[in-house]
């Protein structure tokens, strides 16, 4: 397969990119997408010309490192995938190719593909734990947690924390992210001591850095885990519960 | 070194007899992790609630990427929940006879006792263990253990126990105990003119900027080396630069040789390819390993009749089978490739095949146990595996050597400690399923937070090294000036396509099987080579910016040292034991033929400037299990 590639290029996070136009043949489907890009990479450097950055990691879909916007989709056009799991058979032959950046205001630009997402550490650091500190457990076994609500929980802690849902949402949102957090915690009976002062801590956090949800959807519709749109009624639900609280 | 005592009774009488620093002058110690995955968030978390003054590194954008995040099916404990007959003793027992007696017996008891207390522990975090119906925990066998004490979450253990340790980590951020530094690599360890760890030198990934910190001790979590292949399962951020700067500056190196080679990863299809996904051994529960019985038949394996098949591990391993230890399953795969029995375009990979399995329990029993598997490897390679057999083949995937560490998991610095994978770790000569959580969080919960009161105690009041004193000075500019030199507009070839040619002599000498002839020829072949990546590497850009292909170049340059070191204690070690299986050294079945009599030691290598590593012997010596060979047949 032969492709063109319009790739957002960005020295720094105060300087103005553009796409810059790249044909790579030699595409093969067992590609990823990021192997396309290490595949440019090679010849860019051969050609004496600097690569492209971009982060990635794991490559496994885990680690939640990469992240690209794939024809104005977060992680393209495969559901439930994340961008290195996506695989060069779903492309054709001729395809021109946008990629461009995880673009909302919550997530600066710190290099060509690469975006800052420190915004999401910041919501966990307001309150997305449960406080235990180490040593201070009883027996596992003491906390039963019925199946349904453990199985629940996990769901949402399926969360590898990439943005897509932030890069999906036209206003920018960071609901799906928070809620998936404060469903796992608030879920469990662990986590119910701190619950009103977790949900409105992290959600006053996120407030301050992301936009407003409108209900769109895109979020879920992004999401490489496929949490379900479900996790923000519980967010507002425990919000609104929180502030009446207190 | 080792507690006096009983085994049962050490690590509580250590526990009384190390000194205590007092809780409000805790505040005045100041430590440095450096690497945030299981041991080093957990450590960081619990050194802060403690009350020192922690200073947090990693490389990665947030501490939540670190690698243990992918591990998959789960982690030990000797809970007995399931009244199987499990005990401290057993998994205590398990993991000396699994890392074929080759790591020292008080350790890896304190490890199974303690593994009680990490499941205790995660779960109060909230971590989503998989439940009974009656609300308690589940659990399940893994790896070929005779009883069920592998606790999981999905098939995303290591993601919910990084997130859980992550989280106690940011809960001590907010809280102002810990300074977390992202995007910031450790780039060297500073020792005053004694010796004695003083602090680290970093640079900012993002700025170029290279810095110093004072400590008072420093802990090393920054996981293992499989990289050194190239392609490897690990993340490919993966790297031994922390742990190899360490040994530059005299913490020794322990049994690099010793590597785990994982039998069910997916075969590489190209040469593009960048890493290696790894597939759950569980499907070796229900799948039937095979490659045809004639070397280059390529028919589609659909045609190939049951009698022109060779179910080898089945015939080699009756009693096993298919379900035969790691490295048993992994050597047997290689040796019917070398025989030109592989499959798949490249001829790389052994059939694993559940066409049985699916006509002896139907499609939806095993769409149930394996239907996120089957989903993934289908993702990946394009074959739905409901219909043809899976495809695949060993790959490099955990690094039992690492710095060698003491009792309280100090290295031969003082002041410099080392946790979780980066340590020589207690999986001996091979890691058993499902351990390498549990050690990670040993070290870094219940171990290292005790032990390095201790070395803290009598420092009280010592003030931190002056970051402008020479030793910082030196470091810094020593560190400034290898960045730099890395640039290089004019090189032959990318740093990545060096970091490959490493991998393939690595992989062929030092990798499954390994023999005196090909060690001394990859030897020669990788100095060669390293050579040739000093002058020759290209990376272009700067050293002010985030400049991924300069990064990559001082982690493949440290690859290069660490690979010599790794076919020198290979060359060295005249057995076979674990992960290391050298062809010398067989019974006449092919199997691993350990040399007790001569090898029951750790060998720990000394960095020496200019001149070849010093060998020291740590011997092991076991009192509550007596070493076996192991059989299978």
């Amino acid at each position: 397969m032969k492709l063109t590639l319009r790739i957002w290029r960005q020295d720094g996070p105060d300087a103005e990119g553009a796409f810059e136009t790249h044909k790579v043949d030699g595409v093969t489907g067992e590609m990823s997408f990021l192997e396309l890009l290490d595949v440019l990479n090679e010849r860019l450097i051969a050609s004496g010309r600097e690569p492209v950055a971009f982060d990635s990691d794991c490559r496994e879909g885990i680690c939640g490192s990469c992240g690209l916007m794939i024809d104005g989709q977060a992680h393209g056009p495969q559901r439930g995938t994340a961008t290195c799991q996506l695989h060069m058979r779903r492309f054709h032959d001729g395809d021109v190719v946008t990629v461009e950046p995880f673009r909302s205001a919550g997530f600066p630009i710190v290099k060509d593909l690469v975006v800052d997402r420190s915004a999401f550490d910041r919501i966990i650091e307001a309150g997305g734990y449960i406080t235990a500190p180490t040593g201070s457990a009883p027996d596992a076994n003491l906390i039963a947690v019925p199946k349904d609500d453990a199985d629940l929980a996990m769901d949402a802690a399926a969360c590898i924390g990439c943005g897509a849902c932030v890069a999906a949402c036209p206003n920018g949102a960071g609901q799906l992210f928070t809620a998936a957090k404060l469903a796992h915690l608030n879920l469990l009976p662990q986590g119910q001591p701190e619950r009103a002062h977790r949900t409105r801590a992290m959600v006053e956090q996120m407030e301050d850095i992301f936009g407003s949800c409108t209900n769109h959807r895109e979020c879920a519709a992004a999401c490489p885990k496929e949490i379900p749109i479900d996790f923000i009624a519980m967010l507002n639900r425990d919000y609104l519960k929180a502030r009446r609280r207190s | 070194m080792i507690p006096p005592g009983s085994i049962q009774r050490a690590w509580d009488n250590h526990r009384f007899t190390v000194r205590l620093v007092n809780a409000s002058n805790k505040r005045r110690f100041k430590v440095i992790v450096v690497g945030t995955g299981l041991a080093g968030a957990s450590a960081a978390a619990t050194l802060a609630e403690l009350g020192y003054e922690v200073s947090v590194f990693t490389f990665h954008d947030t501490p939540r990427r670190a690698h243990s995040i992918a591990a998959q099916g789960g982690i030990n404990a000797a809970k007995d929940y399931r009244n199987d007959g499990d005990s401290v003793f057993r998994l205590f027992y398990d993991t000396i006879k699994g890392g074929d007696f080759r790591s020292r017996e008080a350790n890896v008891y304190r490890l199974a006792q303690v593994s009680n207390e990490i499941i205790d522990q995660a779960t109060a975090q909230g971590v989503p263990f998989a439940r009974e119906y009656g609300g308690l925990l589940d659990n399940r066998s893994f790896g070929g253990a005779q009883v069920s004490r592998t606790f999981y979450a999905r098939g995303q253990t290591g993601q919910q126990l990084l997130l859980g340790a992550y989280q106690a980590l940011m809960r001590q951020v907010a809280a102002g105990k810990v300074k977390l530094h992202t995007r910031t690599e450790m780039l060297d360890v500073v020792t005053d003119e004694a010796g004695i760890a003083r602090g680290v030198v970093v640079r900012d990934l993002l700025t170029g900027d290279v810095r110093s910190h004072a400590a008072h001790a420093v802990v090393l979590a920054t996981g293992g080396y499989s990289n050194v292949f190239y392609l490897s399962t690990n993340a490919k951020a993966s790297n031994a630069t922390a742990v190899w700067r360490a040994h530059k500056r005299g913490a020794a190196f322990a049994n690099p040789c010793f590597t785990q080679i994982h039998p069910t990863c997916i075969p590489q299809s190209d040469e593009t390819q960048s890493k290696l996904t790894l597939m759950s051994e569980s499907l070796r529960n229900d799948g039937r390993i095979w490659v045809p019985l004639q070397p280059g038949d390529d028919r589609n394996p659909g045609l190939i009749p049951e009698t022109e098949r060779d179910y080898f591990l089945e015939r080699r391993y009756p009693a096993f089978g298919n379900l035969v230890p790691r490295d048993v399953a992994s050597r047997a795969a290689k040796a019917m490739i070398d025989a030109d029995r592989g499959v798949g375009p490249r001829r790389n990979g052994v059939y694993l095949d559940f066409a049985d399995a699916i006509a002896r329990l139907g499609i939806d029993v095993i769409r149930n146990r394996y239907g996120n598997l089957f989903q993934m490897y289908e993702r990946i390679t394009g074959e739905d595996p409901y219909q043809v057999p899976m495809r695949i083949y060993p790959a490099p995937h955990y690094t039992m050597g690492g710095l060698w560490v003491d009792y309280d998991l100090m290295t031969t610095v003082p002041g410099l400690y080392a946790i979780g994978e980066a340590n020589f770790s207690d999986h001996g000569a091979n890691r058993l399923g499902a351990s390498a959580l549990m050690q990670g969080l040993a070290d870094g919960y219940f171990i290292v937070p005790v032990t390095i009161g201790d070395y803290l105690a009598p420092l009280l009041g010592q003030e931190l090294l002056d970051t402008r004193s020479d030793a910082f000075a030196e470091a810094e500019a020593a560190v400034r000036t290898r960045v730099a030199g890395y640039l290089r507009a004019e090189g032959e070839h990318s740093v990545d396509w060096f970091h490959r040619e490493l991998g393939k002599v690595l992989w062929e000498a030092c990798g499954m099987e390994r023999n005196a002839a090909g060690l001394a020829h990859a030897l020669n072949e990788i100095a060669a080579l390293h050579q040739r990546f000093k002058t020759g590497a290209r990376v272009l850009g700067d050293d002010a910016s985030l400049n991924q292909s300069l990064e990559k170049a001082g982690r493949v340059d440290d690859f290069f040292e660490l690979a010599q070191l790794m076919c020198r204690d290979a060359l060295h070690r005249e057995e076979s034991c674990g992960g290391h299986f050298r062809s010398e050294h067989q019974t006449p079945d092919g199997e691993a033929l350990r040399d007790d009599d001569t090898f029951s030691y750790v060998a720990a290598w000394e960095y020496a400037r200019g001149g070849a590593p010093v060998l020291h012997k740590e011997p092991l010596t076991f009192q509550h299990v007596r070493p076996s060979q192991r059989s299978y047949a």
